[in-house]
């Protein structure tokens, strides 16, 4: 019953053949919360604001029920959180947060120091429009608004996926040659409040992938008597910045591998930064983030029923972004239309913060797509079959006359 | 059985029963830049020297970082980590939860470790007080939170914070032509908020380091009594206070004796005034004009004898009106 209601998400579930998970209708939050268990974190801490904070009321029942062995810490603002679970980290512990809009801005100082420091910390961002005026609904921003300081970020689709990336980001963010924070960004009540089936694995399979939180010899302890961030002005920073440049490189790699070993152990078929749907023979595709993968995918279908060679590319991993995926993939096509589930005031062609990294990326290919940029579904305004079939039409028009009438388009705003 | 099971065991740190039983052994050394006569400084060292070697010590910003712990220069023995401005504690709670849990689940060798974070004034009576307020209420953490107030934001160049004296000069409240006094607000009372409003918390206490044996003993106590605890430092600074370097223990005296500010602890909700202080308040010492302390200092040069009769008025009434006096301000309504 629930694969009509869950569309993609049921279609695009692979096959296992394990027999040891256990398959539940849970919402992405819920799904997460499961990660946070079978990774059996040590330190998780709670502030209220939603859409995020279902996780908490999960994570919290798992405690009480006793499901889970954590110090389970409900702070007085989300800058105490970010901060103790910072702290928490740095003497070895595995450590869990979250929160959506303006919460997480108000945790912006504990961000940028926890990606500084080059801690671990895994956190969920429950996608929601900043403040003000007051809306509840999924935009971008938010998470999006760290994506220089140092902290990985992906975006899932499903609950299963939003399951499987939090595991994902604690092996990745807890590897040594990585070191640095991962936020798993899942968009506001289209994922966060809304059921599909996972497939909920083992703690012994777990196991398997995800190795203890190992912090070596930058350990807080009085074993390892070190001191961490002096004060180091013009005469460090610059080598310090570098060396977190260079571990965000490396996050690369350690994120495909990581990808390597969830298929095997887990049966999945996961490619690590991007998922392609019909583009084989496409003409033009979209590219988007987050759950308007479903809306695009249910049009991309229809419109091939029109013969229209239309594609989609799901961008998996904002930070680090995949940009040689990006080239490879998108140099295939005529034109490509951005989907920015989010915006940028001011900046190169108003356009979104994804369209302007794309564009970026591609800047070196000897034949580059047109490029498109549109920005729509803001404050959680769902993205619609009838505004994808706009964007498509405009992207087909521009790969017939080769030529872009317009960088950037809003969609589905009431004039 | 409630979550806040599992509490930890903690070292029993005795007090040093005078000044040649404390310890030889020093964990803050050699490495910092603090200015001449900086009585912070010497509260670090104090602090240190009286939890021991098995402590983890976290720094929020302020003086005692920048100037303190320069890359590669360290003066901390034991481990040290910095922590944001408003944030000693949530760097205290964090890290006592981790060591809690990490031990709890095997991962960490048993033991108990010391857990301390400091602040300045701007960071504990401004910015922090939110997350110093929250982390006292979680009595299953065994935590101290010192600040160090130096009463004024020292490190980034003398400005008014909410623990600044009424009119004294800072950079953000200097007097002018048409103002005299340009900061107008008494000083924030924060152990005594503190104090009176954590359940959770079972030791909050004020401390001064021209008194460092008394001092380093609150420390010690604080650590050993299990759970959050809070000790409010009253420290001269040469930089902001403008006065001679030399003078430093002295001032600290002055304010004790004039009353400004007052030494006790507060242990299981029980009021103890002790030195100078338990003597005025038992009629035994008579305060001394706070005229005497405040002539000694820059930051109050542009007073007139209005100015210091106002604050006299004002430090008689911690002491007259009070309903306990020096901590709370309490009154009757019908009190005169």
């Amino acid at each position: 019953m629930a694969a009509q209601a869950t569309g993609a998400a049921a279609a695009k579930a692979p096959p296992t053949s394990k027999s040891d998970d256990q398959e539940m209708l849970i919402s992405g939050c819920e799904a997460i919360a499961h990660a946070c268990r079978l990774a059996d974190i040590d330190v998780v801490t709670a502030y209220p604001i939603r859409p995020y904070d279902t996780v908490m009321q999960m994570v919290s029942k798992m405690i009480a029920d006793g499901d889970l062995d954590a110090e389970y810490i409900v702070a007085e603002s989300e800058h105490s959180q970010f901060e103790i679970v910072k702290h928490a980290s740095a003497v070895g512990a595995r450590v869990f947060a979250g929160s959506s809009g303006v919460g997480w801005f108000y945790a912006f100082e504990a961000l940028a120091v926890t990606a500084g420091l080059r801690l671990p910390v895994v956190a969920m961002v429950g996608n929601r429009a900043l403040d003000d005026p007051g809306a509840f609904g999924t935009e971008h921003n938010d998470a999006l608004a760290v994506r220089d300081l140092g902290w990985m970020l992906t975006w899932v689709e499903t609950a299963q996926e939003a399951m499987d990336n939090a595991l994902i980001a604690f092996r990745v963010a807890e590897d040594p040659h990585v070191f640095l924070p991962c936020a798993v960004s899942v968009d506001g009540a289209f994922l966060t409040h809304s059921q599909h089936l996972v497939k909920v694995p083992s703690r012994e399979k777990v196991n398997q992938f995800l190795k203890p939180y190992n912090r070596g010899n930058k350990l807080l302890h009085p074993d390892n008597p070190i001191t961490i961030a002096p004060q180091v002005n013009e005469d460090w920073l610059i080598e310090i910045r570098k060396q977190n440049d260079e571990a965000m490189k490396r996050a690369r790699g350690v994120i495909a591998e990581a990808y390597k070993d969830f298929n095997r152990i887990f049966g999945r078929n996961y490619s690590p930064f991007l998922e392609e749907y019909m583009t084989d023979d496409a003409d033009v595709v979209l590219v988007g983030q987050g759950t308007l993968a479903m809306p695009v995918k249910v049009t991309v279908r229809k419109l091939r029923e029109q013969g229209k060679k239309v594609g989609f590319v799901r961008l998996k991993w904002f930070r680090p972004f995949p940009t040689e995926e990006i080239q490879q993939s998108l140099k295939r096509f005529k034109a490509v239309g951005v989907i920015d589930r989010d915006y940028s005031f001011g900046s190169p062609y108003s356009g979104g913060v994804l369209y302007t990294e794309i564009r970026s990326a591609l800047y070196d290919l000897p034949n580059r797509p047109l490029l498109h940029g549109f920005i729509c579904g803001l404050g959680g305004r769902e993205v619609t079959i009838e505004g994808v079939t706009e964007m498509s039409e405009i992207l087909l028009k521009s790969a017939k006359s080769g030529k872009l009438e317009k960088q950037v388009a809003w969609i589905g705003v009431r004039e | 059985m409630t979550a806040q099971a599992n509490a930890l065991e903690i070292q029993k740190l005795d007090a040093f029963k005078g000044v040649k039983k404390v310890t030889i052994e020093e964990y803050f050394t050699s490495g910092h830049r603090t200015c001449q006569g900086c009585e912070s400084a010497l509260v670090m060292k104090l602090m240190v020297k009286a939890s021991g070697p098995r402590t983890i010590v976290l720094g929020s910003t302020g003086c005692m970082y920048v100037a303190n712990t320069t890359y590669y220069t360290t003066p901390w023995v034991v481990p040290w980590m910095h922590t944001q401005l408003g944030s000693s504690g949530s760097a205290a709670l964090g890290t006592a939860a981790g060591l809690k849990v990490l031990m709890r689940k095997g991962k960490m060798k048993k033991e108990p470790i010391n857990v301390i974070a400091f602040c300045g004034d701007g960071g504990g009576v401004d910015m922090g007080l939110s997350a110093i307020s929250a982390t006292l209420m979680h009595p299953q953490y065994n935590l101290l939170i010192l600040c160090y107030d130096n009463e004024s934001y020292a490190n980034t160049d003398i400005q008014v914070s909410g623990a600044s004296p009424w009119g004294a000069n800072t950079t953000f409240s200097p007097p002018g032509k048409k103002y005299r006094i340009m900061h107008t607000r008494w000083k924030k009372n924060v152990a005594g908020m503190l104090a009176a409003g954590h359940p959770g918390c079972r030791y909050v206490a004020t401390v001064c380091a021209s008194y460092a044996l008394d001092m380093m003993n609150k420390v010690r106590k604080a650590l050993s009594i299990g759970g959050p605890t809070f000790i409010h430092s009253f420290d001269p600074c040469p930089k902001g206070w403008d006065y001679d370097p030399m003078y430093s223990h002295e001032l600290g005296e002055l304010a004790i004796e004039a009353g400004i500010f007052p030494l006790y602890e507060v242990e299981d909700m029980k009021l103890k005034f002790y030195g100078k202080t338990k003597k005025i308040v038992e009629g035994r010492l008579k305060r001394k004009p706070v005229r005497d302390y405040l002539l000694r200092q820059g930051r109050f040069a542009h007073f007139t004898d209005e100015d210091t009769d106002y604050f006299q008025k004002k430090t008689d009434e911690m002491w007259e009106k009070w309903i306990l006096p020096g901590v709370i301000p309490l009154r009757p309504e019908d009190g005169a």
